[in-house]
This record gives C-alpha cells, sequence and structure tokens, in this order.
C-alpha cells in the first residue's frame, strides 16, 4: 500500500494560471509538479500544484513574488 | 510560382513552423484535459503562446488572450459578445465582411450602425468618426489596415476619441498583426482580433483575441473548458471563457514558432521589408498606360498591398492570366469588403490585389511589373 505524505497543494481557477506558476516554479528548481486535483478539494481547473509540505514557504513567497494568481492553498494527506 | 496573395493567407513560413506543427502532432495530447505528460506540454504550449503575443501586443496578462480559429470567428466574439440591442456602434467603408456581416445581423436586432463613408482613395476622416458619436454609442469597430487598398488607419487617434468618449475600441488586426507596432496599452484599444496564419505565420485555423482586463464578453460558444466541469455554466475566467471546445494545439505550436521568429527578425525589419516591395511594385507599374491603381499613395505607412486593374478588364481575366501565364499568384474580384468596393467604384469588376510577403524578393517584383507591363500592352493600352 502506498504511504500518504503530507502535501502543500495549490489549485488554480485556470488552466493558464496553472501553467503560469509551474513555469516560474520550474525554472526556480521548486519541488513538486502539476497533478490531477485530489478529490478531497474543490477547484475550477483540474490541475492542482503539489509540492513536499516543507517547501510550503518557498511556495508562498514564490506566489507572492510573482503575483501568481490561485484559488485556493492546502496542506493535505495524500 | 511567385505568390502574391499574402493578404490572403501567408504561403511562405519560416521552416520551424511546419517543423513545430509536425512536432506537436506527434507529441502533444489535449491542453487542459489531464496532468500527464503529453497534456501539460500542450497545456505549456498553449501558455507560451499566449506569452509571446502579449509581449508582441504590449499586453500586461496574458489570460486575457483566448485562441480562436480565425480573425473572423474573434470578430464575432467581440461584436456579438459585447454589442446589445439599443447599442449605436460605428465603423467605417473599409470593413471586411467578417466585421461588417456581423453588425448587419446585430442591426435586425436592434443596435444602431453609422458607417463612415471614405473617400474614392478609400480614406476616412477622423473628424466624421467622431463628429458620429452619439448619447448611446458603444463602441468603434474597424481596420487598422485595409484588406483591399492596403490603407492604414490611424489607430493611436481612434484610440484616443473612444477613451475620450469612454467607447470601447474593438480594432481587426487581421492584415497588420506581426507586421505594425501595436500596442494595446498606448493606442488604448480595448479588444484586439487577429489571425494566426497571415503576418503572424501561424497556420491556417488559428487566430485570437485579446479582451481587456474587466471586459466580460457573452461567449460564443459554450461547453467543454478543461475546469469547473459540475458548473451548469460556462466558466467566466479568461481565457476558458472564450475557449470552449478542444484547442487547435497543433496550429498553436506552430503560431508559437511563427511569433518566435517575428521577434528575432522584428515587426520593424519585416515591415520595412515589405513596404519597399510594395513600393517598388507601385512605382514600376504606376506609368503603365492601362494601368488604374487604387488605394492612398500619399503616405508610407501601408501594408504591402498594391491593387489594380487594367483598362476595363475584369479583374478576375487578369488574375488569372497571371496564374497561368506566368505563374503570379494574386487576388481578384471582391475581397469580402463591398463597401470598399463600393467607394472605389469596382464593384463590378473587382481588382487584381498583388499583396507582398517580406519573403518575396526584388527579382519577383521586377517580374510582376514586366507581367503587367505585357498584359496591359496586350490588352491595347491607353486609358
Amino acid at each position: 500500500m502506498r504511504k500518504k505524505e503530507w502535501k502543500v497543494i495549490v489549485t488554480f481557477q485556470s488552466t493558464t494560471h496553472a501553467m503560469a506558476l509551474d513555469k516560474i516554479f520550474k525554472e526556480q528548481g521548486l519541488s513538486g509538479r502539476l497533478i490531477p486535483v485530489p478529490r478531497q478539494i474543490t477547484a475550477g481547473c483540474g490541475l492542482a500544484w503539489c509540492s513536499p509540505l516543507d517547501a510550503k514557504a518557498s511556495v508562498l513567497d514564490g506566489i507572492n513574488q510573482h503575483e501568481l494568481h490561485y484559488e485556493k492553498i492546502v496542506e493535505l494527506e495524500i | 510560382m511567385i505568390y502574391f496573395d499574402n493578404a490572403a493567407t501567408s504561403l511562405h513560413k519560416p521552416a520551424s513552423v511546419a517543423q513545430a506543427v509536425y512536432n506537436a502532432i506527434n507529441t502533444l495530447g489535449n491542453s487542459g484535459r489531464g496532468a500527464h505528460g503529453p497534456a501539460l506540454e500542450a497545456a505549456r504550449t498553449a501558455y507560451e503562446t499566449r506569452e509571446a503575443l502579449a509581449q508582441l501586443f504590449g499586453v500586461e496578462d496574458c489570460t486575457r488572450i483566448a485562441f480562436t480559429s480565425n480573425a473572423t470567428e474573434s470578430l464575432n466574439a467581440a461584436i456579438k459578445g459585447l454589442i446589445k440591442s439599443g447599442d449605436h456602434v460605428i465603423t467605417t467603408q473599409l470593413e471586411h465582411n467578417s466585421v461588417l456581416r456581423p453588425l448587419f445581423e446585430l442591426e435586425n436586432k436592434g443596435v444602431e450602425l453609422t458607417i463612415v463613408d471614405s473617400d474614392s482613395s478609400g480614406v476616412i476622416s477622423l473628424s466624421d468618426v467622431e463628429r458620429s458619436i452619439q448619447n448611446h454609442t458603444r463602441a468603434i469597430i474597424c481596420t487598422h489596415g485595409s484588406n483591399v487598398t492596403g490603407n492604414v488607419l490611424d489607430i493611436e487617434s481612434i484610440g484616443q476619441i473612444c477613451q475620450k468618449h469612454s467607447l470601447l475600441f474593438i480594432l481587426d488586426a487581421a492584415q497588420t498583426a506581426g507586421v505594425f507596432p501595436i500596442h494595446v496599452e498606448k493606442q488604448k484599444i480595448d479588444v484586439l482580433c487577429f489571425s494566426g496564419h497571415k503576418g503572424l505565420l501561424g497556420p491556417q485555423g488559428t487566430g485570437g483575441l485579446y479582451v481587456k482586463e474587466g471586459l466580460s464578453l457573452t461567449p460564443l460558444i459554450t461547453g467543454g473548458s478543461g475546469i469547473d466541469t459540475f458548473n451548469k455554466n460556462h466558466p467566466a475566467v479568461m481565457p476558458e471563457a472564450l475557449e470552449g471546445g478542444t484547442l487547435n494545439i497543433h496550429g498553436i505550436a506552430g503560431l508559437l514558432a511563427g511569433l518566435k521568429y517575428i521577434h528575432r527578425m522584428g515587426t520593424d525589419t519585416i515591415r520595412r521589408k515589405e513596404q519597399d516591395l510594395a513600393w517598388e511594385f507601385y512605382r514600376g507599374v504606376r506609368n503603365i498606360p492601362g494601368v488604374e491603381i487604387y488605394g492612398d499613395f500619399s503616405t508610407p505607412n501601408r501594408c504591402g498591398i498594391v491593387s489594380l486593374n487594367i483598362k476595363d478588364y475584369d479583374s478576375a481575366i487578369v488574375s488569372d492570366l497571371l496564374a497561368n501565364e506566368y505563374m503570379i499568384h494574386t487576388r481578384a474580384g471582391g475581397h469580402c469588403a463591398p463597401l470598399m468596393h463600393q467607394a472605389l467604384g469596382t464593384q463590378g469588376r473587382g481588382l487584381v490585389r498583388f499583396s507582398f510577403s517580406h519573403f518575396n524578393t526584388m527579382e519577383e517584383i521586377t517580374y510582376g511589373i514586366q507581367a503587367v507591363r505585357e498584359i496591359a500592352a496586350r490588352f491595347g493600352g491607353g486609358k
């Protein structure tokens, strides 16, 4: 059975917002990737950014610094 | 073969465009539909193309740019999505049917329309435009460059008129995007409609529109959006609001390659080369006996278009001779711009349009001039 881990999940209203964040975070080398939105979360866009929980500060910094659009930021064990 | 029909579609594209389409067909999934590799690569391609378009048009937020199939779809989306019964709209005699027909359709549904006349050279007066404004005027909708004469409108001044009177400015940039400087902030453009397959050098089936922040269009098409699946209504968030259904990502990948080429070359370089070719052609044909040229050549700021007739011959005969005896491909007829032809007095026989690309050469221009000279001589010369 797959072991669950705590993650920080960012959801979006639009695929384009997800792509904007994906591009910036990839350029920054931030740990994480786009995943299908986990069923525990209701979100507009079917894509969510998923990073290990210990990267949460970097995720928040990146979002603020680049004024990235997002819908929700949640911590989730998946 | 010499291709002088670039106002219809650009035929000579950078080699990278076809290669990008080929690569995309073999590698990309459906943008916004899924988080697997091919779907994400498609979404990244769409995003990168929005960014390249935003850079070209001075758009700060690339999510305000939606893809369509062509400029006609963009103009329909803008016109039908913003103009309501009771509104008054101002347009010009220069327009293509992609502007006129949606407006005539709305006119039957209670929209009032003013069409600003041009003179016999295809020039409109901006004071006529401003004088047409009424209390219930909602928008000025016009072309940036005439697809018939190549005349270019002063969109900076039209944008200022719109701002002064709190009107929407909807611009048809089908003939100018990728060639002329367009900056939505500086020129105060609220909605910019463009095709991808002309000056932007992408494949046919690509186009788009920019919609200013704060403006909301009723979408032409609703349905699959990749987001907000369980909502009964189509999402209002841009760009998905205006992108119902699967994107033409293979075409968009080609458009991106075209945009990268344009960014490398620079629109100034491309425009100057096109204009040099067009002016060389104009100087070569203008004094040939029997040749009549249409449009305003009193200004150097023109699209790379020279339109003409020879004596009183049908433009279709001349264009067909050019194609079959000289392998020079031009466009005869009405060019989907009926009111422009009325102003020019060419609604009967149309005119022969030569429209140039920066990929054309001076040798091709020289050959084209010689062909016109020979056909005019064969037709007897003289007016």
